[in-house]
């Protein structure tokens, strides 16, 4: 799934191009996707990277702010187990990722829509293998469309907004 | 929405946007001068502009001029990553008198337009991360960094050449420094060869001065045996925990005089040398080799049969005069503080047994490069008599390169140093025995300084070149001139023929890979590796002896292969920065601490134990939680989980991120 461009891309859904909402760690996979450039790895052009200090930093809260906001999807990165920079920031961090899919599961959002991957500062490569599919599944599940559609079907929506304060 | 607001600190921002072209690294992809017009059309944006080169000095310029005439007060560079040149625009900015922390940063060279095929996506990409450095960079407020001061003593952690080298260096500008080594004695992977390249200097002779001047230096403190088994704090304050194995012989006592080797109750040596790579045998009871540093014998507690079994007439105890022996030495541990680590824990060879196609351990005369350097040194298990495993001296010699190098079945990487090594080995099995040598090599690299005139010269020595990868060592002869040899067979690619060439000895010049535990000791100091396995660098270019975390430098091949020449300037590098640090007095730690709001905190504690540092605790008569700042690291995990938004961290404020958000999105 390298290299790829956007007008293969767009052929996908209807010419969707899903919009992501990226929290990288400043020490493992900020610093591989700096390495993903400085290789000149292509990848899809979807994702709008956020940088944090750690993984740890990123609370629910962030995450439904994006999708509430017009992300179709958001997606994480951090330090491999064992390996933050601040020791277990990364735990804590997937400890609010699971409880926030199953949050999502009973909001009527698919949990696909959310990714955490531990990218290591040496891969470029899996930042970029990584942002591909997490391009391709969200082009798949098709756009949220949170913000401006709070009908039966996307009764989430309203849900997740209100949750944004509780949630943590 | 967060846009309307006015800035944190109450004034009305005014941002300038500086998009960089970096000369066709960014304009080749990201359509600039669209960039700059979007830019100029978003909220609080006074000035935007364009520039060929942000970080050169003319570029720096701009940015303080319209501080100065367009009064602005918040600055945002479109450009490199943050991680290479935010410190560069921040004191831009400092200079012309705004605070640097009134700036911020979008990456749209290695975020933007090196991972990007598709001019149009770039230039979407890039205003959408303008626009979010736009919206956050009004939510920025003024900081201050703090000075902490640092502690000015160093460690060196492996002992090998490099190690040896920045040690001695840091102990000469007159800082104190703990070197550690696991092994009984410094000197590393150099003190087992026999002659360096291209000069043909003797290893060992170059290599001892060093080692006595660490023995002997009153500002080096040297722990042999010894591992770190714990790393705390950062940089300019570590607290490192070692872990000393006992020797079982009192280092200040001993005087290696050997007596108590020849005393002991065993008459031949049962246990492998590592020293000669197995070649011989020692006694449980032993000296590593002759020239070890310290001078000091030691005793393999596993073969010792006073201490695994508990029986033994120690004939050694008797033997030594100067009761050095102690067989109650125990396990210590000592914790230091240093300012700085500098890591040289080198490499290891590629185990020749996983290319079985060349027979190493199934026919005696296949050696390993390092094994033949112990065979032809005059300290070795020989005396430096080339004899082989059979008993014979060896007419025909076959070297083959890259064993486990530039192989993707195993590294796909170029060891380096094994062209030359092979070359330097070939020459000397010319001189030594007067042997036919064959080299089989895929490429010949030899670029350094006096490399390429070496190779000429053995050239000229009459060794015979092979150009191939080296499909099979066999035994199996096809013509009575094959019988008892092995023989190499090969695809010569220069003659476009299969030969087969029958041989004495074959020689396979391993690579250099990381260290089976790289991974172990890397989290210890809390870097990464690359995906080989070495220690990763800040900056393959600009920042190669330094590690993500700041304080802990690399040095010799820990960091990637490198020859000696290169190791030892690679160590002076990474003495220079660890005093560069140490000897500053003190460092600057990046404002990004967390803070509580003790107004609205509602004290509930979840904070307190998500903190690794200990960092947090709660105020028993407001019954709020408060952090001390000292403590605080930055990771912002506090702030991700308070219930109440209370706990905010500079630079990642909650409206920071929120505005980031809103700037990716809404703009474009």
């Amino acid at each position: 799934m390298s290299n790829l461009s956007l007008p293969q891309a767009a052929a996908g859904n209807g010419g969707f191009e899903p919009r992501i909402v990226a929290f990288f760690c400043n020490w493992c996979t900020y610093t591989a996707s700096d390495l993903a450039g400085i290789s000149r790895m292509t990848y899809a052009p979807n994702t709008r990277v956020i940088r944090v200090m750690c993984s740890g930093r990123i609370e629910p809260q962030l995450i439904l702010a994006a999708l509430r906001k017009g992300a179709d999807g958001v997606l994480i990165g951090g330090c491999h187990p064992g390996d933050c920079h601040y020791q277990v920031g990364n735990y804590k961090c997937l400890r609010r990722f699971k409880l926030l899919k199953r949050y999502f599961e009973q909001m009527g959002i698919e949990p696909e829509r959310v990714r955490l991957e531990w990218i290591a500062a040496s891969e470029g490569d899996k930042v970029q293998k990584v942002t591909n599919e997490m391009v391709e599944q969200v082009r798949k599940l098709g756009p949220l469309n949170l913000a401006e559609a709070p009908k039966p079907h996307h009764q989430a929506a309203a849900c997740a907004v209100a949750a944004e304060g509780a949630v943590s | 929405m967060f846009m309307e607001n006015k800035a944190s600190d109450g004034e009305q921002p005014r941002v300038g946007v500086y998009v960089c072209y970096c000369g066709m690294n960014i304009a080749s992809k990201v359509d600039v001068e669209a960039l700059r017009q979007f830019a100029e059309k978003l909220p609080n944006v006074v000035v935007s502009r364009t520039y060929k080169f942000m970080c050169s000095d003319p570029g720096q310029e701009l940015i303080a001029q319209d501080i100065k005439e367009q009064k602005l007060n918040r600055i945002v560079v479109a450009s490199c990553s943050p991680l290479l040149h935010d410190a560069t625009f921040r004191k831009a900015c400092a200079k012309a008198g705004l605070n640097p922390f009134y700036f911020t940063m979008a990456n749209i060279r290695e975020q933007v337009s090196w991972v990007t095929a598709n001019s149009a996506a770039a230039t979407k990409k890039a205003k959408a991360l303008v626009a979010a450095a736009v919206a956050r960079v009004a939510m920025h407020e003024a900081l201050e960094k703090k000075r902490v001061p640092v502690h000015a003593d160093v460690m060196v952690v492996g002992a090998g050449i490099s190690g040896i080298h920045a040690a001695l260096l840091l102990a000469n500008a007159g800082k104190k420094v703990y070197l550690v080594e696991r092994e009984p004695s410094i000197g590393g992977h150099m003190g087992q060869l026999d002659k360096t390249f291209p000069t043909l200097d003797c290893s060992a002779c170059i290599l001892t001065p060093k080692m006595s001047e660490v023995k002997n230096h009153p500002n080096i403190t040297l722990w042999t045996l010894s591992d770190v088994q714990e790393v705390s704090g950062f940089s300019g304050n570590f607290k490192v925990k070692v872990k000393r194995n006992p020797r079982f012989v009192k280092l200040e006592l001993c005087v290696a005089c050997g007596q108590c080797v020849e005393a002991c109750v065993f008459k031949e040596g049962r246990v492998p040398d590592e020293y000669n790579i197995g070649l011989s045998k020692h006694k449980p009871i032993y000296m590593p080799f002759p020239q070890a540093t310290p001078a000091s014998v030691l005793i393999d507690p596993n073969a010792c049969l006073k201490l695994s079994r508990g029986k033994c007439a120690s004939k050694c105890v008797e033997a030594c005069d100067r009761a050095a022996i102690d067989f109650e030495q125990k396990v210590e541990y000592s914790e230091v503080e240093v300012g700085a680590i500098i890591l040289a824990t080198g490499y290891q060879l590629f185990d020749a047994t996983k290319m079985p196609e060349y027979g190493y351990g199934k026919y005696p005369n296949v050696y390993t490069m390092i094994e033949l350097e112990r065979l032809v040194n005059a300290a070795g298990p020989t005396q430096g008599e080339i004899v082989m495993r059979d008993g014979r001296k060896p007419k025909r010699v076959g070297i083959i390169h890259c064993v486990g190098s530039r192989d993707k079945r195993h590294h796909p990487y170029c060891s380096g140093v094994c062209c030359m090594v092979s070359l330097k080995m070939a020459h000397l099995m010319r001189e030594r025995i007067d042997a036919e040598v064959f080299n089989f090599y895929i490429d010949m690299r030899t670029t350094l300084k006096g490399y390429e005139e070496f190779y000429d010269r053995v050239l000229h020595d009459g060794v015979n070149f092979v150009r191939g990868r080296v499909a099979e060592v066999t035994d199996w002869a096809m013509t009575p001139g094959e019988e008892g040899k092995l023989v190499i067979r090969v695809e010569d690619t220069l003659i476009g023929v299969v030969r087969r060439i029958p041989v004495d000895m074959v020689v396979l010049a391993t690579a250099m890979e990381a260290h089976d535990d790289a991974d172990d000791v890397r989290r210890k100091f809390n870097i990464s590796c690359s995906k080989e396995g070495w220690f990763l660098e800040r900056h393959p270019k600009l920042a190669p002896v330094s590690t993500f975390s700041d304080g802990i430098f690399l040095a010799g091949v820990c960091q990637g292969p490198k020859d000696i020449p290169e190791s030892v300037a690679q160590a002076g590098a990474a003495a220079a920065e660890a005093l560069s640090l140490v000897d500053k007095g003190f460092v600057e730690i990046e404002p990004n601490s967390a803070w509580i709001d003790a107004d609205t905190c509602s004290g509930c504690k979840t904070c307190i134990p998500l903190c690794p540092y200990h960092a947090i605790s709660r105020d028993e008569q407001k019954k709020v939680a408060v952090v001390n700042e000292a403590l605080c690291k930055g990771c912002g995990t506090c702030v991700g989980a308070c219930p109440s938004g209370s706990a905010q961290q500079k630079l990642f404020t909650d409206q920071q991120l929120h505005q980031e958000i809103e700037g990716v999105l809404n703009y474009v």
